[in-house]
């Protein structure tokens, strides 16, 4: 059993803020996991805990049954892959895959095979022998995949990875290390504040901000469901309207804005929207694309399902319109199809959410 | 799951503090540190207080004699030739700085080579090469002379003057490199957007580049102001009684306390000048945030002037190049054939053939070679190590240490013999027990103590170098500090460590001042058998032995050049003030 597990993981500097505070999660055996979050958010410190180079102020951590608190980063057994590769670079490609397995002992025929194969996986045969500043950033980049995983680690760490490569390289990286992670079903553990980046390539996403956990979940689930309008903030666009809990029922809740109106949104049973209660502080997080925009009803008064705003600007790109509103003192945004009627700029119009797409989010 | 901003911690037990806060290669970095520490505490820290203890054992009689006796004078004429010498060598490397950075000229390529002559003077015998150039029996003043018809002694630079040339074209190039490097880092863009603001070249010299160029000009002057207030062979050849010069006469009538009173005073103004150039260093923070329009340079125009500047490029050249030729001209003299003539009137080989086939005088040779090896080996190993544990240490202690070991470089070489005196002398539990007054060790003592700082600086500048990363890359795949250190950092060092050594053994190879304080009569060392065989007018055998120490800094400046190359493993440029500063730990 490969599986990591944090508990209630702390790490202070000098500070009293935390870099990390109260960390508890578990990654399971197989499964590749991200920790996502701006810079400063604690996850690179949370994985160079679990690498081992930085020792926790509180909390334990455990590889499996085997408690790895203390244990010095050479005796953990992880594979990383530095943000900057960290390759030796008085070393050649060949050298820089053995280092690993000569730490381990591994006999010098087996050794052979097993660069060989490792160079294979990341399509580098035939460079065994280059030296590394002959090569290109991508090159780098895989044969520091290839030295971490040529030693059949319990857990793989990756630590941006990405983030020195071009776009287009960093897309077909980013495909090539899922493929390869999933033939190999090694535990994995990937950093990175790139959100598309964490979506297209996690089986489950850890959102954290300025040291604190924010939500676990499957990407799917947490850019439909975001437990916190920081995830919703963060995943995607979103729009977040606060307001205080009117009415919760059983299957929709009704939350009054600040500004007056009043908009709904359904409750989904082991969530916030099951736990609040009338009068509670919440915010809703409602997506750019879940909203219409409709002429404002002739005698206005409050509409329910429905916020006014004013539009400040509308930008077509193409397969849609997204227009720049301003509600209160606040900036929303929509995205619409493309349509010959667009609102112009000063148009007071009528923002109607798509109720079953609103959501319920702690404040 | 979380669902709430903070729900663990309203929830959770108080979680338990883990007693291991240090990680397996923080404690690596403080076991390592111990030996260290101590090394340098017994070798650099407690001979400097054994030093401050001798000069206060009659209840301060020695400063009492300090204030009233000549020594006040001394210290006086010290820190005037030194402002001096600021000033002149200021004025002489600034000058060829902007002159070679800034113009094109017929000339200017061989310039730039002969301008870095001076760092390949060795101490000693740089000052005798000038002395036999300018003094009164010196070769130029001879042929103005002979030009002229005025007596040769009122043409040649004597007393002070004599000092204040030999540190002038001595010390220029600390100027020379910083403000060099100043002026090539600066960007041309700033000048060209303070004049396209409307300002004319002058007020942009005034208010962009002379401000900016400040770092250099007070790094160069702190340099040269240290370097100069140590200055022994030049007074001692000149017979000036600077500072130094009475320290070696308290020291050779016996008058230890009166030695340790004014080698503590010395040490205190250097250690003052040290800490005020680090404190300076670390204040500076004016750095160009652009990404660089490359310097244009001006080329004179016209043939009046190129033909001008040509011949001004020929005499500079021929100043610069002088003590180096008189050095290898002297080398093949016939030894006492030199009386009154402009130059020495009968060459031979003989000397060279002397020095490799008389064990007589190829002894010291293998003494200052020796002894320097062994310096060497020692300062490579304490060097590397402190500058690692300097690198790692995650704490205030890493400042102590730093200063530690640097402050050898602060010290005149005539103070380090005379601390080495004091507390080497007898057996006490701050020297664990070992005296070295007469022994084979005390020379390599001595240049270890002069040079570590040497052999530190270049490797920490090449493990500053080395991206941390590369070091955890190494424990994450499953190797221990020890095996880290020994499989990745050192060899990634090695080729600073290398250029390093190599120069502290060069030194060692030249070193006089110390050595002069505290060599033991059966292991003479290069530098005072040169002064010997001068003293006993063997002027073609003392040159012949100076012209292999030139020799020998040539060929290391030549190795180190090619070793640090910006290598392919370089991660960043080494900081622009280090040449300098490296540059004057070879002075004396």
């Amino acid at each position: 059993m490969n599986s990591v597990d944090l508990e209630n993981v702390t790490k202070v500097y000098g500070g009293s803020t935390p870099s990390v505070d109260d960390l508890t999660l578990t990654v399971g055996d197989g499964e590749f996991f991200t920790l996502l979050g701006p810079s400063g958010c604690g996850k690179s410190t949370t994985l160079r805990m679990i690498a081992g180079f930085i020792n926790p102020t509180s909390g334990r951590i455990r590889f499996g049954e085997r408690d790895v608190t203390n244990l010095p980063p050479h005796r953990r057994d992880t594979g990383m892959v530095f943000q900057n590769y960290a390759l030796f670079p008085h070393m050649d490609v060949a050298g820089n895959v053995a280092y690993g397995l000569s730490m381990r002992g591994v006999a010098k025929s087996e050794k052979r095979s097993r660069i060989d194969e490792a160079l294979a996986m990341v399509g580098l045969t035939g460079y065994a022998d280059r030296r590394i500043d002959q090569l290109s950033g991508g090159q780098q980049q895989r044969v520091a995949l290839a030295r971490a995983l040529v030693i059949q680690p319990s857990v793989l760490l990756l630590d941006e990875p990405l983030s020195n490569l071009d776009a287009k390289l960093r897309e077909e990286t980013r495909a090539q290390i899922r493929q390869i992670q999933q033939r190999a079903r090694t535990t994995s553990v990937y950093v990175t504040h790139d959100q598309s980046e964490a979506m297209a390539m996690s089986d489950r996403i850890a959102v954290m901000n300025a040291g604190v956990l924010h939500q676990v979940g499957a990407p799917r689930e947490i850019y439909r469901r975001p437990a916190t309008s920081f995830v919703a903030r963060f995943i995607g666009r979103s729009n977040v309207l606060s307001g205080t809990v009117e009415e919760a029922g059983t299957e929709r809740l009704s939350v009054r804005l600040d500004g007056g109106e009043v908009l709904q949104a359904p409750v989904s049973e082991g969530t916030l929207s099951a736990r609040v209660a009338g009068g509670d502080a919440v915010a809703l997080s409602v997506r750019p694309e879940t909203m219409r925009i409709e002429a404002v009803p002739e005698g206005s008064g409050t509409v329910v399902g429905g916020v006014r705003a004013t539009v400040r600007m509308t930008e077509f790109t193409g397969s849609s319109c997204v227009i720049w509103l301003r509600y209160g003192d606040e900036d929303l945004l929509a995205t619409i199809p493309d349509t010959d009627d667009l609102p112009e700029a000063g148009d007071e119009v009528l923002l109607r959410p798509d109720t079953a797409r609103t959501w319920v989010v702690a404040p | 799951m979380t669902l709430t901003a903070r729900p663990a911690a309203a929830t959770a037990p108080k979680p338990r503090r883990n007693r291991l806060q240090l990680t397996a290669s923080d404690r690596f970095v403080y076991v390592l540190a111990i030996p260290l520490v101590l090394i340098l505490l017994v070798y650099i820290v407690f001979p400097m207080i054994a030093t401050v203890f001798t000069s206060a054992e009659d209840g301060g009689a020695a400063y009492a004699d300090f204030v009233s006796g000549n020594s006040r004078q001394a210290l006086v004429l010290s820190v005037g030739i030194s402002l001096a010498s600021v000033l002149t060598a200021g004025v002489v490397g600034t000058g060829l700085a902007v002159l070679l950075t800034r113009f094109s000229f017929p000339g200017r390529s061989v310039l730039k080579v002969f301008a870095l002559l001076p760092l390949a003077l060795p101490p000693l015998i740089g000052a005798l090469s000038f002395y036999y150039l300018y003094g009164t029996s010196g070769i130029i003043p001879r042929v103005l002379a002979e030009v002229t018809g005025v007596p040769a002694s009122s043409l040649s630079f004597d007393g002070i003057a004599g000092v204040m040339l030999v540190h002038t074209l001595t010390m220029y190039p600390y100027f020379y490199l910083s403000v060099s490097a100043g002026l090539s880092g600066s960007d041309a863009s700033l000048e060209e957007a303070a004049m396209n603001l409307g300002a004319s070249r002058s007020t942009m010299w005034r208010t962009v580049l002379l401000p900016m160029l400040t770092p250099a000009l007070v790094s160069g002057a702190l340099l040269t102001f240290m370097v100069s207030m140590a200055s022994f062979t030049a007074p001692q050849f000149y017979n000036v009684n600077t500072l130094t010069m009475r320290i070696v006469a308290a020291k050779t009538s016996g008058a230890y306390d009166l030695a340790a009173a004014q080698s503590t005073v010395l040490s205190v103004v250097s250690i003052l000048f040290l800490l005020l150039m680090r404190w300076y260093q670390n204040r500076r923070l004016t750095r160009s945030m652009s990404k660089g329009t490359p310097q244009t340079v001006k080329t004179v125009q016209g043939i009046l002037p190129q033909i001008l500047a040509a011949i001004g490029s020929a005499v500079i050249v021929l100043v610069l190049a002088a003590p180096v030729a008189a050095i290898v001209l002297l080398a093949f003299t016939v030894n006492g054939t030199w009386t009154t003539q402009i130059i020495p009137p009968e060459y031979t080989l003989q000397n060279f053939i002397d020095i490799f086939t008389e064990p007589r005088s190829l002894r010291p040779l293998l003494v200052s070679s020796q002894m320097s090896a062994v310096a060497m080996a020692a300062s490579i190993v304490v060097g590397v190590l402190t500058a690692w544990v300097i690198a790692r240490w995650k704490g205030k202690g890493a400042g102590v240490l730093d200063l530690m070991i640097m402050l050898p470089w602060a010290l005149p070489g005539t103070v380090v013999g005379i601390n080495i005196v004091t507390a080497f002398a007898s057996p006490t539990p701050f020297n664990l027990g070992q005296v070295f007054l007469g022994s084979l060790w005390i020379l390599p003592l001595a240049y270890f103590i002069r040079f570590v700082p040497l052999v530190f600086r270049n490797a920490a500048a090449s493990l500053a170098q080395i991206d941390p990363s590369v070091e955890e890359a190494a424990q994450n795949l499953g190797a221990g500090p020890l095996r880290t250190l020994r499989t990745i950092t050192l060899p990634l060092m090695a080729r600073g460590v290398i250029a390093g050594a190599l120069l502290a053994f060069v030194q060692g190879f030249g070193e006089y001042v110390a050595s002069v304080v505290i060599y033991p009569a059966r292991f003479v060392p290069l530098s005072v058998e040169i002064y010997n065989r001068q003293y006993a007018n063997d002027l073609g055998t003392a040159f012949a032995y100076g012209s292999l120490q030139v020799l020998a800094i040539l060929i290391v400046l030549i190795i180190s050049e090619v070793l640090e190359k910006p290598g392919r493993f370089t991660r960043r440029r080494r900081r622009t003030g280090d040449i300098a500063e490296t540059a004057a730990a070879t002075a004396a």
